[in-house]
């Protein structure tokens, strides 16, 4: 009763929250929206019985992904308007593809459940031990089964560390041999910038 | 009660969202990628939840390691980004495949 409760709770706020993440004007809500919804996500999988995954989910996506993703949006400087022309032109389009893919996956759950397909059967050699918690059972799993995939996983993130360094690594460009030119403001340099209609007065001069 | 079912609804209707999220918002990137973060939620729900309904830990595994490519991904899209507004002042991608600047 409690848990069909939380369950519907859960997943209207999380689709309530994934909607708005799309469809807000401002990026920093899309991105708060985007920390509910992994929230919400969370706490499904809390009921599922999997909470160290929700809670790797929590500390991860939340505390990590999202922070990230706030830091940027709040770095850039975006014009949200020039942003959301085109928005509208795409809706309609973009409504029909969704309901066409939305109809195809419901598809396959009808059809599950007039007992059409049939889920597989696992072969028992992952399934949980019963005494333990979530966290000691994947730990079993994983580093007895799944060390190579773990150890790959850690360099996958190594390469995104370095690569991430690399990328917006700035090295120092002021010197005898530089100038004192910014090739990054000059390519920066927008049309719209550049020139500024003005109409003085006759006889005063142009403010520069 | 609560069935697969409803896990399989919620996880398609989320891919769903994070598709046309994509598909409306081709202009600003940022929110691009944080439509991909909404597919890989979706993704990470449906395996877990089969998961659970099956008796079968490999999907939790499956999901933590989704969890941990999706992290890197979107550090390295993010600083992509930085530097493309580094150099160009503005995220508009519409147009980045015109060979300009």
């Amino acid at each position: 009763m409690i848990q069909t409760f939380a369950f519907y709770l859960f997943a209207v706020l999380l689709i309530a929250a994934g909607t708005l993440t799309i469809m807000s004007r401002n990026p920093v809500h899309s991105v708060l929206w985007l920390i509910v919804s992994f929230f919400n996500a969370a706490g499904l999988m809390v009921l599922v019985g999997a909470e160290f995954i929700a809670m790797l989910l929590v500390i991860v996506y939340v505390g990590a992904v999202a922070v990230l993703f706030l830091f940027v949006v709040m770095m850039l400087n975006i014009d949200f308007a020039e942003m959301r022309a085109g928005f509208m032109k795409n809706f309609p389009l973009g409504i029909a593809i969704a309901l066409v893919l939305l109809a195809e996956l419901i598809l396959g759950i009808g059809a599950y459940r007039a007992g059409a397909l049939e889920l597989g059967t696992p072969d028992g050699s992952a399934a949980p031990l019963v005494g333990e918690g979530n966290t000691a059972n994947i730990g079993a799993l994983m580093y007895n089964d799944y060390i190579f995939l773990f150890e790959g996983a850690g360099l996958i993130l190594l390469v995104a560390m370095v690569g991430a360094i690399v990328l917006t690594n700035r090295e120092r460009q002021s010197g005898p041999h530089r100038g004192h030119q910014n090739i990054g403001k000059q390519n920066r340099r927008r049309p719209q910038d550049a020139t500024i209609n003005a109409s003085p007065e006759v006889g005063k001069g142009v403010q520069l | 009660m609560i069935g697969i079912e409803h896990y399989i609804v919620v996880s398609a209707t989320l891919f769903v969202l994070g598709v046309l999220g994509i598909f409306l918002n081709r202009k600003n990137i940022i929110v691009i990628l944080m439509a991909i973060e909404l597919i890989l939620l979706s993704v990470n729900i449906n395996l877990v939840a089969f998961s659970a309904f099956l008796g079968d830990l490999t999907g939790q595994v499956f999901a933590m390691f989704v969890l941990t490519v999706a992290a890197g991904e979107a550090a390295i899209g993010l600083a992509i980004l930085v530097v493309y507004f580094r150099g160009r002042g503005t995220i508009a991608v519409d147009d980045v495949n015109r060979m300009k600047g």
